[in-house]
């Protein structure tokens, strides 16, 4: 048992999987320099000394560099592939959208895409182009599977199950919860550290989890805004209103059987997500909701999104631009207004 | 008496499959306007020499990626016509089970990777394929068909870049049919030749007559061999000329009519047939024995895929994921 942050336990995670397994490597821009970062986030650092024949450093060039990855991995290799930050993958969108989520599809199954793709998301002080939750933009395109890990422990339990399991798959990191340390270290940094398990453990796709059980209203979050929505949950107890927090993990595949069970007991849900609401990840499971389990609802569902604007750059704009705690505990308390008391 | 340079044999080779694909063509052509056929179609006829004569020099475990006009080079890499026909009428018994088409016509068991339809969108693909093979120390080699068109995109830039950079086993081969879609190649591009693109990236660039089988067998035959010695990637460009439409329907009203006239005369068949009869290598008797074959075989594969049964509604559903849906 060790304790470690998102980032070390991705570092030690690709070390070891690259240790077991021969056809592991990794591809991205940064990543394994001698005397640069490891990545923009510093998730990488220094695994070229112990691969030096599987650290490829590309040129800036996202389209090749995925491209390059989709190839490699049809051909029975299984790269890691990365980019700074996940704005960048629009460059690189023919090649993830077009080929890798579709090459086994269009081959009649007869072809594999052993492939993991990894994104940093969130908006951290860097203006509207290094800022975009690109999990919205991916939700609907079916042939990737797409993963948010929370916290440290799911992050390598979902690697794990990444690497190994022989469909594409895109984890998507938040910046604020990495932990990276020195130069690459990020202001609002928020502990998603966990305790590790000496075991081999892994995260199955499609599990989601309950981070606190509560009675009266179910919140659905990921990354960085189940963090916040803990923090509502907290201040709203004070209160007597009981808040379930459910962190998904996995987007695609969905666990909507976890949200079902939640709502049988509480009613109302409120999703939250960093995204401009528009189209986005809380609109297909509010969607979903309405359509499937709108029998369980005592309450209007209710999102707690971005505004549909580019992330602004100025510390008051972009706070006012991101969910708070404020506005989750706003958006509870509003959805609490709805059918009075428990439920049953 | 001089040895020749090539046995009979492989030198009708050549022209058979040179002939099956473009009686496939024409058969599939009419199958399309006589509206049996389902989908769109991009067609070969006058490019043949230019598949064949590439992968001629390639074994079979090595890769190919080919474009949205894929026929030709499925074909060539040694596809079945009775999995490409079924494939064409959507029947599960095509290469991609009803769900490629024409536009993704391939078998990666056959080297094939299912055609990728995205101008410029199987450059890296292929690059990619070449990098494992390097990693793994395997010699192989990954070659890319792509259209003259497919040179102005991005990913053409940092395709190369990243092939030239780590001496991949991969062969960049530029069809130049003289046209992307309706625009002439020469209004888009600065360049006399495609070939001198290669410059950017310090690798070996050759401009290739595409419409001589012999010719690109050749080029070919020195790029595949300095792939596999782990001397880098070879840009080829293969001039040739489409003599059908771009896509169906498409009286190709822009192509010129001399320009036209001078093609056919110039088209690779015909040629390949003269100089197999002035070499000797063929009576014209054997040439007309080898198109009834040919023939004879796509009717078989006709007869074959219209038989063959189309897919549930709900086969849809399969195929997307290894592990779940």
């Amino acid at each position: 048992m060790k304790r470690m942050s998102i980032v070390e336990a991705l570092r030690e995670g690709i070390r070891a999987e690259m240790r077991r397994d021969e056809r592991v490597f990794c591809i991205g821009e940064d990543i394994a320099i001698p005397g640069g970062w490891g990545g923009a986030f510093t998730v990488t650092l220094g695994l070229e000394k112990d691969f030096p024949d599987r650290m490829l450093n590309t040129p800036i060039a996202e389209a090749a560099s995925f491209g390059v990855a989709c190839g490699a991995a049809m051909m029975g290799m299984h790269p890691i592939a990365d980019v700074q930050y996940s704005d960048f993958l629009m460059c690189a969108f023919d090649q993830v959208a077009n080929n890798i989520a579709k090459l086994r599809y269009m081959s009649g199954g007869k072809l594999k895409m052993p492939l993991t793709m990894r994104a940093p998301v969130g908006v951290t002080g860097r203006g509207s182009q290094h800022a975009q939750n690109m999990e919205t933009f991916f939700m609907p395109l079916p042939g990737i599977k797409l993963v948010c890990p929370a916290t440290a422990y799911d992050a390598l339990g979902l690697l794990r199950s990444a690497v190994r399991c022989e469909d594409p798959v895109m984890i998507f990191e938040h910046k604020l919860l990495y932990g990276s340390k020195g130069a690459r270290q990020e202001s609002g940094t928020v502990d998603a550290s966990s305790e590790i398990p000496d075991e081999d453990y892994t995260v199955p796709f499609g599990k989601g989890i309950v981070r606190r059980e509560g009675r009266d209203v179910t919140v659905i979050a990921a990354l960085l805004m189940m963090h916040r929505s803990l923090q509502a949950a907290g201040a709203l107890a004070k209160e007597g209103i009981s808040v379930e927090v459910i962190d998904p993990r996995s987007l695609v595949p969905f666990d909507w059987n976890i949200v079902r069970t939640s709502l049988a007991k509480t009613g109302r849900v409120v999703i939250v997500e960093e995204s401009p609401k528009r189209g986005g990840i809380g609109a297909e499971m509010g969607a979903t909701i309405a359509e499937d389990m709108a029998g369980l609802l005592r309450a209007p569902i209710k999102r707690v999104a971005a505004p549909n604007t580019p992330a602004p750059f100025s510390p008051p704009m972009e706070k006012f631009y991101v969910p708070q705690v404020e506005r989750i505990i706003e958006g509870i308390r509003e959805t609490m207004k709805y059918g009075k008391g428990h439920h049953g | 008496m001089a040895e020749k340079k090539y046995s009979n044999e492989f030198l009708l080779g050549l022209y058979r499959k040179m002939v099956l694909i473009r009686h496939f063509e024409e058969r599939v052509k009419f199958l399309f306007l006589e509206g049996i056929m389902p989908g769109t179609i991009h067609q070969c006829q006058g490019q043949e020499a230019t598949a064949v004569g590439l992968c001629a020099a390639l074994n079979d475990d090595d890769v190919i990626t080919s474009t949205h006009r894929p026929h030709g080079h499925c074909i060539a890499k040694g596809l079945p016509v009775n999995d490409m026909m079924a494939e064409l009428f959507g029947k599960t018994t095509g290469c991609c089970k009803g769900k490629g088409g024409s536009m993704h016509m391939g078998d990666i068991s056959r080297g094939i990777v299912p055609a990728i339809a995205i101008v410029g969108g199987g450059i890296p693909v292929a690059t990619g394929c070449a990098l494992a093979f390097k990693m793994r120390k395997e010699r192989r080699v990954a070659v890319c068909f792509m259209g003259d068109g497919a040179t102005n995109e991005g990913v053409f830039h940092e395709s190369l870049t990243m092939g030239a950079i780590w001496k991949l086993p991969v062969i960049y081969a530029i069809e130049n049919n003289l046209y992307g879609a309706s625009t002439p190649v020469k209004m888009v591009n600065m360049v006399k030749h495609l070939s001198e693109k290669a410059n950017t990236y310090a690798m070996p660039g050759l401009t290739i007559d595409g419409n001589d089988p012999l010719a690109v067998y050749e080029a070919a035959k020195t790029a595949v061999g300095s792939a596999r010695e782990g001397e880098g990637p070879s840009l080829l460009e293969l001039v040739t000329y489409r003599i059908t439409g771009h896509s169906r329907r498409d009286p190709a009203l822009y192509q010129p009519a001399e320009e036209k006239k001078a093609a056919k005369a110039n088209e690779p068949i015909g040629r390949f047939a003269k100089y197999l009869l002035a070499e000797k290598a063929a009576e014209q008797s054997e040439l007309d024995r080898i198109a009834g074959e040919v023939d004879a075989e796509i009717e078989e594969a006709v007869k074959l895929a219209m038989a063959a049964p189309l897919p549930k509604p709900e086969d849809a559903l399969e195929d997307l994921f290894v592990e779940g849906v």
